[in-house]
């Protein structure tokens, strides 16, 4: 924005507001919106700029500047790397392991709380309450918790006869655990999303259907899934990405092991940059990343248009 | 009413008596890892490695040693600061840009919403990066600032203000113009009162949200007496070894000041959430 900010007459009956502004120039606006777009620009479209211009040369953590141009060199490396790709790849693991559980529970939950006609507030601090807690809080209570020989879970199981693996220190139980403690912890935010959409569903759809004759089970397939269907989409997306951006439990519950059994893609970018010094070849990554999350946003809008011309 | 009517009515009655217990049973189950945390913050060291629910004597020690050999008291105020100037500093600049999005017309007003609402999609992880470079010119790494400044813009915080300001009926404001008010003063004692709904969910959101942050944080601040209470605890996490009392006491007490907030706007945050879908 520059001083160019001038206010454009225009008839009160356009589109919004009359023209409430007296006329002169557009100072105010100006004014009103510097201390956002100077933050704005100074944090996130100036460093992602950066980033991207960084991410085409050699930069170093312990170097000034950007030091030597490399092209497409950091990008060629990442997608040649056996490190990148695994490390990818656990994070979509994570994504599976913990989307459909998330996207399913919660909404089972909230249709059972929907009906239920007491108690809604104990509902909700249980299952949300959770999902307020620092990641580095919920790690330690389950770390407690999958602790070999004096586990919760590990003796659970073992007084019905059950024998468990070592929770996080199996590589192949390592994921599905960061994945249960992840579900325990952010159920709430989509089962809150869930009780809300819930309760925008016309109450006489279902009084109507049970005067036909319809049992519970049926309004539910045939009304409250298909009403839902919106807020299914965003459930999803917004869980999707959240997933994609896992890193807090992994960080503190494995360490990224057993092995690099669970290192994710962003403590990928947190190892090459700050433990490597690699900046230039971090931030390459970071692209990367951006591109899968841009690229589950433009599913969604596509999904979303098509729901709003389904209507 | 015809017999089928009837028998139709009991079995929905029986549906939701089944319903009710399924939910209540998960319910429970949901807070067994809190209670179960709980539970060993109040055993003795020494009784932890029995896994039982039962306590032959239970003690606040746990709690005493680690508010005594942590600096959990300092990383609270760390927390409280940061979290506090970031939920401010969000809910005013964001405001006042909401505004004047609302509000004014101005030249390129469709131009500056869309680079607004671009931010959105740029998550700011991918940007630690660049942002670990930029404080590191600026000589602020191990600061609150570092912490706390990027998260300010909130480009979703834009969007939610706007949105209940074009909601907002506007004939108070015009009265107020016509007694020869300006627009700051309209923005202050008009629209910002109104707002109260929009600043409430967006503060305590922020608040929440930048208070549960660990990965910019534990780049930055390095310094244990600035740390915030996520970076101190995973730092200090393998301290206690098999003290798993003091585990859970430092887990407990970590957990306390957001389970407080959470208790004081629970309406808030959950009507926050169902009405923009917000997620950090």
């Amino acid at each position: 924005m520059t001083t160019e900010t001038v206010v454009r007459p225009r008839p009160a009956t356009e589109d919004g507001p009359p023209p409430e502004q007296r006329p002169g120039t557009g100072l105010p606006a100006l004014g009103f919106l510097a201390p956002f777009l100077v933050l704005y620009l100074a944090f996130i479209i100036g460093p992602t700029i950066y980033g991207l211009v960084m991410s085409f040369f050699d930069t170093s953590l312990v170097k000034p500047g950007l030091s030597g141009f490399a092209g497409f060199g950091n990008y060629t490396e990442a997608l040649q790397s056996s490190d990148f790709w695994s490390s990818l790849w656990h994070t979509v693991w994570f994504t599976v392991l913990t989307t459909p559980p998330l996207i399913v529970l919660a909404f089972v939950f909230a249709l059972l709380a929907d009906r239920a006609k007491r108690g809604r507030w104990f509902f909700r601090l249980a299952f949300f309450a959770p999902y307020i807690l620092p990641s580095a809080v919920v790690a330690l209570i389950w770390i407690f918790i999958y602790t070999p020989g004096l586990g919760l879970i590990e003796t659970g199981l073992l007084k019905i006869g059950l024998t468990s693996p070592n929770w996080l220190g199996d590589p192949n139980w390592a994921m599905p655990s960061l994945a249960l403690t992840t579900i325990w912890w952010t159920l709430g935010f989509n089962f809150v999303l869930y009780l809300a959409g819930l309760q925008e569903i016309p109450r006489d759809l279902y009084e109507a259907s049970a005067m036909d004759g319809a049992s519970p089970w049926q309004q539910i397939r045939k009304i409250t899934i298909p009403m839902l269907a919106r807020t299914t989409t965003l459930v999803a997306v917004l869980q999707v990405i959240a997933s994609l951006k896992v890193f807090d439990q992994m960080y503190i519950m494995t360490a990224g092991g057993p092995n690099f059994a669970t290192r994710s893609i962003l403590q990928y970018v947190y190892d090459e940059g700050f433990t490597n010094f690699r900046v230039g070849y971090a931030a390459a990554v970071s692209m990367l990343f951006f591109l899968v999350v841009l690229m589950v946003s433009a599913v969604w809008f596509a999904i979303v248009r098509r729901q709003e011309k389904g209507v | 009413m015809t017999d089928l009517a009837q028998r139709a009515e009991t079995r929905v009655k029986l549906f939701n008596r089944i319903c009710f217990g399924v939910l209540i049973a998960f319910a429970l189950l949901w807070l067994v890892p809190l209670a179960w945390a709980l539970d060993t913050a109040l055993k003795p060291n020494a009784e932890t490695t029995r896994t039982t629910w039962a306590i032959s004597d239970p003690t606040l020690d746990a709690f005493s040693r680690v508010l005594r050999d942590t600096d959990l008291l300092t990383w609270f105020g760390s927390s409280l600061f940061i979290s506090t100037l970031t939920a401010a500093g969000t809910v005013l600049v964001a405001s006042l840009a909401a505004y004047a999005l609302s509000r004014m017309r101005f030249r390129y007003r469709t131009a500056v919403f869309w680079v607004v609402l671009a931010g959105i999609m740029i998550p700011g992880q991918v940007l630690i990066v660049p942002w670990f470079r930029e404080f590191d010119a600026l000589g602020l790494l191990n600061t609150w600032w570092a912490v706390s400044l990027p998260q300010i813009p909130t480009a979703i915080a834009v969007f939610i203000f706007k949105q209940f300001f074009d909601g907002l009926p506007r004939e108070l404001e015009e009265v107020a113009r016509m007694d020869g008010a300006g627009y700051l003063r309209i923005y202050r004692k008009i629209i910002m009162p109104l707002a109260r709904p929009a600043v409430a969910a967006v503060a305590i959101f922020t608040f929440v949200t930048s208070w549960n942050d660990l990965l910019w944080p534990l780049l930055v601040l390095s310094n244990p007496d600035i740390m915030t209470v996520p970076v101190g605890l995973a730092t200090v996490q393998g301290a206690f070894g098999i003290r798993y009392a003091d585990t859970m006491a430092s887990a407990i007490l970590g957990a306390i000041p957001l389970v407080a907030v959470f208790l004081l706007f629970q309406r808030h945050i959950v009507e926050g959430i169902a009405g923009s879908g917000l997620k950090g």
